[in-house]
């Protein structure tokens, strides 16, 4: 399965009548974060469980890692973290359990020193012994990363991962996504937060009624011109 | 197989440390048979005839309650997703979801059979195992199927039952015609009975077995 991580042609999906995203063009090269902004109900997190294989598009085709999402989705499934608007935790487990159940679904290879090593990385090695249910919002957003993580994928997906998180989280995830993005992974990240994610960004692209309305380098323009394109996308399409 | 035992492991963990589902099937099922069998007021001699009857409505409505609150689980924190996420085949989430409904049906039995007995004076326990589990696995396999089509939709405490009722139908009517003859005349006499209940089972277990997917997934 050799080919760039996510090649998405005219993607499409509806609910009961209502379209949610009409024709989306999108390709995330090996090692690129890609940030998707986007107003609520643009669509973001309906092309990010498209993207997760949770979702089967009604139109388009998908292409992930040169293999047709359609066939073989345990293989691509193995390829793929993706950490939802929620944790995806059990919260009567601690989440030292969860992430040992979650190891044990995919397989991971020495499970219980990897586990060590994500709650390390997560800040959560003092609380991984306690209920998920004890955690603070900033500690269930780290253990969905860690839980993402888990199983070492190639594409990352992740929706709004700086939302309820304090100034000092949103600086510790920021370095997190850029040590992936060093160590190669790619990610795709949707948020409404220009701010917070335009410095971990190396391509932006504005989703807006259903498509992609404008892309742009990450690195070339600041968060003022891309909140300005933001805003005149979504003004002129109102 | 190693994906059910670990969903099986997992709910039967959140199980042991909670046990909101078997105290909630528990009171449920204490209460329908005190209420059922004072309700009849019966004689020792109408009393075994009754039994069926309280035995089966209660076990129905208290294993809708058990597996209900099974796929709650998966929904309170879309962990529901985690686990479609995974390269694991839906049909490993079924059978792990359902031997975890049956091991609550089965408790929630061990503590239902010996209430009717002792209310109703007949002695079930002893003679109805076999006709037990047949048809608990029968329940459970069509139960678990459209439990994970109820907690997908919003009025969700109505859809189960309107969906797994009607199916039950022919399961519940064998069941309670099989409990009478074994009363009556001991294991042999259900014998055509337990037949057509073992048939519903293979039906029930391959139907969902093979429709989990379209279930579970948008």
């Amino acid at each position: 399965m050799i080919g760039p991580p996510i090649r998405a042609e005219r993607l499409a999906r509806g609910f009961g009548g209502v379209r949610v995203l009409t024709g989306v063009d999108l390709t995330v090269a090996a090692g690129e974060v890609v940030v998707l902004l986007g107003p609520n109900g643009a669509g973001k997190t309906t092309l990010l469980r498209i993207l997760a294989l949770l979702l089967a598009p009604t139109g388009g085709r998908l292409v992930l890692f040169g293999t047709d999402a359609t066939r073989a989705p345990a293989a691509l499934r193995r390829r793929i973290g993706y950490a939802g608007h929620e944790i995806s935790c059990y919260p009567d487990l601690s989440g030292a359990e969860n992430l040992a159940f979650y190891a044990q679904l995919f397989g991971v290879a020495e499970p219980a020193a990897r586990i060590a090593r994500l709650l390390a990385w997560a800040g959560l090695d003092g609380a991984g012994r306690r209920p998920v249910r004890t955690y603070s919002r900033g500690m269930s957003q780290r253990l969905a990363l860690a839980r993402a993580l888990l199983h070492e994928p190639d594409l990352l997906l992740l929706d709004e991962p700086f939302s309820g998180l304090d100034p000092d989280a949103v600086e510790g995830l920021q370095q997190q996504l850029l040590e992936l993005r060093a160590a190669g992974h790619s990610i795709v990240l949707a948020t409404h937060d220009v701010d917070r994610a335009a410095p971990v960004a190396s391509r932006i692209a504005i989703l807006h009624r259903g498509r992609i309305a404008w892309a742009g380098d990450g690195r070339a323009d600041d968060a003022a011109v891309i909140v300005a394109a933001y805003r005149t996308i979504v003004a002129e399409r109102a | 197989m190693r994906d059910a035992l670990a969903i099986l492991a997992k709910d039967l963990r959140i199980e042991w440390r909670t046990r909101e589902g078997i105290s909630s099937v528990f009171v449920l099922g204490v209460l329908l048979v005190v209420v059922l069998t004072m309700a009849h007021d019966p004689s020792p001699e109408t009393a075994p005839t009754l039994a069926p009857g309280v035995l089966w409505a209660a076990f129905v409505l208290t294993g809708m309650l058990g597996v209900q609150r099974g796929f709650l689980l998966e929904r309170e924190n879309d962990c529901l997703a985690g686990l479609l996420g995974a390269p694991v085949d839906p049909a490993a989430i079924y059978a792990g979801k359902l031997a975890a409904n049956v091991v609550l049906l089965a408790v929630m039995q061990a503590v239902v059979v010996p209430l009717v007995g002792l209310f109703l004076h007949v002695d079930l326990a002893a003679r109805l195992p076999a006709l037990l589990l047949v048809c608990l696995l029968g329940f459970a396999s069509l139960a678990t199927l459209f439990g994970a089509l109820a907690a997908r939709v919003r009025a969700r405490e109505v859809m189960l039952p309107l969906l797994l009722l009607p199916l039950l139908v022919p399961l519940l009517i064998g069941a309670v015609q099989a409990t009478r003859a074994v009363l009556v005349g001991g294991l042999a006499g259900a014998s055509g009975g337990l037949g057509v209940l073992a048939a519903f089972d293979v039906i029930f277990g391959v139907a969902g077995w093979l429709l989990f997917a379209y279930v579970v997934r948008d």
